[in-house]
């Protein structure tokens, strides 16, 4: 963390500021915030919400993918209130929905997640740099998922035949990181895996978080790695000496 | 399997069971939906209320809602409940127990409420609280004293603690220690200050707990510490002999649920003899602090009882509190609005959860606080907590939860900040805790009318506990 400010600073309260990145030392108006600290915060709250609720638009991120081919799909949650509402909805594939088997190596999910904003923002970009990296790799068609948890991308791997899924997802919004992407990798797809069989890499928010290519290297890092364990998860981290610390 | 079925308005509604019943009267959240319990209209969620109020209240010591053999918290609640402290309502239906509870709390009779609680199950006071209005859980929760103390007395009428939690994401003991004045100089921290790890290790734990001991001692504040570490961390920090004024753990209402937190009662009785052991309270012998939420069993997917049936998410909410008053605790909260939106969707549902878990776990004998929060993906902002905040403040309730500007840097959430519990404080005319209070005066913080002054850098007061935050 940053060394505390020298006695005899302007600021005698800067001393607090500078230690944390907590919101010290605000000041008071009796006994509420002042104003401009009131809507400061206002301001971070409503670009978190706004992160939540903006629609995801599948045509940015396509947009941005180069030519990639692509399909786009949608949980079996109808709306922003019920995705919210019933994770277990966000989590399986609207009814109908058929995928071509492609039978490759991996299947890519982008989805919106929480924050639509962070797939808009990131998600071409990240994908770009990872199908980069994976030319040895037969990856199917690009799936962009509406109204997704990460467990959508099990059903999806399932039905494309895929030996592994990569879910490229909003994180819930912060204070003051509302367009954060994570990534999670789950070896052998189908429904019903568990948190425990997946690896996240998170905070992919350039140039805040984690950048494109760095989060790339590791994605492909733990990619081999499940690949020769034929796992993901916690089996992974336990084995894996090609993981970094 | 007892069914029960009623008619009303020429519909006839049936209920399969005692935990169905349960589930259809409990007032609209979404964690209810989603575990598949909830009313499947307004009216058939009246209907069961109004079967609910008819019910004898003796019924839940001879009907389960979660198996007796099979889960160890039903035993804990049959074992130690106490027929002497029930008599004087065991004769009564749900619905006659609240109609008295709502005439002694009119006539200002703490006694005769709080002598109930070893006699209460928490399904019988769930099952009141569902029966309730707002205003019913204010008006009751407020009569249903419980004081605690360690080095500090929490409770007492006319008091509104907070937990002061100087939480920083890589628990940087610079940036914690700033976080900790900042909520010193506004008054907060009588409760505890207790700090969330990011890294839950018995090496980081008892270097935190060392930190806020040094403060603690440094500046002579009539307060305790804790560091929110799993009871096995913090059972390897009392092996260090570190300075732990109170074991910590989340509990749940069932035992699945309890497994998935990785404790047992056992566990905890252990965590809580060591501490004892040290001896470090001086106006008080309490030494734990247990956390709680609606929808934690549910998002362990162990929210079900006799024959499989999903229990509604309060009513095991309330049943955590039978696992916290076994320890004698310190402190209890809710962490009301933390878990999501799929659980408790919006600020109605937060702020009527919130009073609910106040006056059931008040109700139980438990010194009841609430984290009053929300994450950024449910629909609730500062108007909504500012509500909660001033309905507890009316309703007695012990603690809240403060961090500095609302903003939780290391959980990603908000809370109420220091200057909401002032606020708080100053239009319910309430008081910090009697010890703390004496300490803000001495260290000239408070004004001649007894409010926490907004201070100048320079002021001595401010200089004082600035130097910690330069140490």
């Amino acid at each position: 963390m940053s060394a505390p400010a020298r006695p005899g600073g302007d600021d005698p309260w800067s001393v607090l500021r500078a230690a944390t990145r907590a919101r010290v030392a605000l000041g008071r108006a009796g006994d509420g915030l002042p104003t401009a600290r009131e809507l400061e915060f206002r301001l971070a709250h409503a670009v978190a919400r706004d992160a939540v609720h903006t629609a995801f638009d599948p045509a940015v991120v396509r947009a941005g993918l180069d030519g990639v081919s692509s399909i786009e799909v949608h949980s079996a949650a109808a709306d922003r209130a019920e995705y919210l509402q019933r994770p277990d909805l966000g989590r399986r594939l609207a009814a109908g929905t058929t995928l071509p088997r492609a039978r490759a190596d991996l299947a890519l999910v982008l989805a919106d997640g929480l924050s639509p904003r962070a797939v808009h923002e990131h998600g071409a970009p990240l994908a770009t740099a990872l199908l980069d990296r994976l030319a040895d790799w037969s990856v199917g068609p690009v799936v962009l998922a509406s109204q997704a948890r990460v467990a959508l991308g099990d059903e999806i791997g399932a039905a494309l035949g895929a030996r592994a899924v990569v879910v490229l997802i909003g994180e819930r919004p912060g204070l003051s990181s509302a367009d954060s992407l994570g990534v999670y990798l789950t070896w052998d797809p189908r429904p019903g895996r568990i948190d425990s069989e997946r690896n996240c890499v998170s905070n992919v928010r350039p140039p805040h978080g984690l950048g494109y290519a760095e989060a790339a290297d590791l994605v492909v890092r733990l990619l081999v790695a499940a690949r020769e364990l034929g796992a993901s998860g916690v089996a992974l981290k336990d084995e894996g000496p090609a993981l970094p610390g | 399997m007892t069914v029960r079925r009623t008619t009303l308005g020429g519909h006839t509604h049936e209920f399969a069971s005692l935990s169905d019943l349960l589930a259809k009267a409990t007032p609209a959240r979404s964690g209810d939906a989603l575990a598949g319990c909830a009313a499947e209209s307004a009216a058939q969620r009246v209907a069961a209320q109004s079967l609910l109020a008819d019910l004898p209240l003796a019924t839940f010591l001879e009907e389960q809602v979660v198996g007796y053999e099979e889960d160890d918290v039903t035993r804990l609640i049959l074992d130690t409940h106490d027929p002497g402290a029930f008599a004087p309502v065991a004769g009564l239906t749900v619905g006659e127990f609240r109609d008295r509870l709502l005439g002694w709390a009119a006539e200002g009779d703490e006694a005769s409420i709080g002598a109930l609680a070893p006699g209460l199950t928490p399904e019988m006071v769930a099952a009141t609280s569902k029966l309730m209005r707002n205003a019913d859980l204010v008006a009751v929760g407020r009569r249903a004293r419980v004081v605690t103390g360690l080095r500090s007395t929490l409770g007492l009428p006319g008091r509104l603690a907070s937990r002061l939690q100087p939480n920083h994401p890589t628990d940087d003991p610079v940036g914690v220690t700033a976080s900790i004045v900042d909520g010193l100089l506004q008054g907060s921290g009588d409760a505890v200050i207790g700090i969330n790890p990011a890294t839950d290790s018995p090496g980081r734990t008892v270097a935190l707990l060392e930190l806020v001991d040094a403060v603690i001692q440094r500046y002579a504040i009539p307060t305790q510490s804790c560091v929110l570490a799993h009871v096995t961390t913090t059972l390897r920090a009392l092996e260090k002999g570190a300075p732990v004024d109170l074991v910590f753990q989340s509990v749940a209402g069932t035992q699945p649920a309890n497994r998935g937190f990785g404790v047992t009662l056992d566990l905890l009785a252990e965590a809580r003899a060591g501490a004892l052991e040290l001896g470090r309270g001086t106006v008080g012998r309490n030494v734990t602090y247990f956390e709680t939420g609606q929808g934690s069993a549910l998002s362990a997917d162990a929210h079900r009882g006799i024959d499989g049936r999903p229990v509604d998410q309060q009513t095991l909410e309330a049943r955590a509190y039978a696992v916290a008053r076994h320890f004698e605790p310190l402190l209890v909260n809710t962490v009301v609005g933390f878990i999501g939106p799929e659980y408790l969707y919006d600020g109605k549902q937060v702020i009527r959860a919130g009073l609910e878990d106040h006056f059931c776990g008040k109700l139980l004998g438990l010194p009841m606080g609430v984290d009053v929060c929300y994450t950024n993906h449910a629909e609730i902002d500062g108007d909504d907590t500012d509500t909660l905040t001033l309905l507890l403040g009316a309703a007695g309730c012990s603690f809240v939860i403060a961090v500095p500007g609302s903003d939780d840097v290391m959980l990603h959430y908000q809370s109420l900040s220091f200057s909401d519990v002032l606020t708080a404080r100053q239009v319910l005319g309430l008081r910090p805790a009697p010890e703390f209070e004496d300490w803000l005066t001495r260290m000239d913080l408070l004004d001649d009318a007894g409010r926490v002054r907004s201070l100048a850098p320079d002021a001595p007061a401010a200089k004082a506990l600035l130097a910690a935050a330069r140490a």
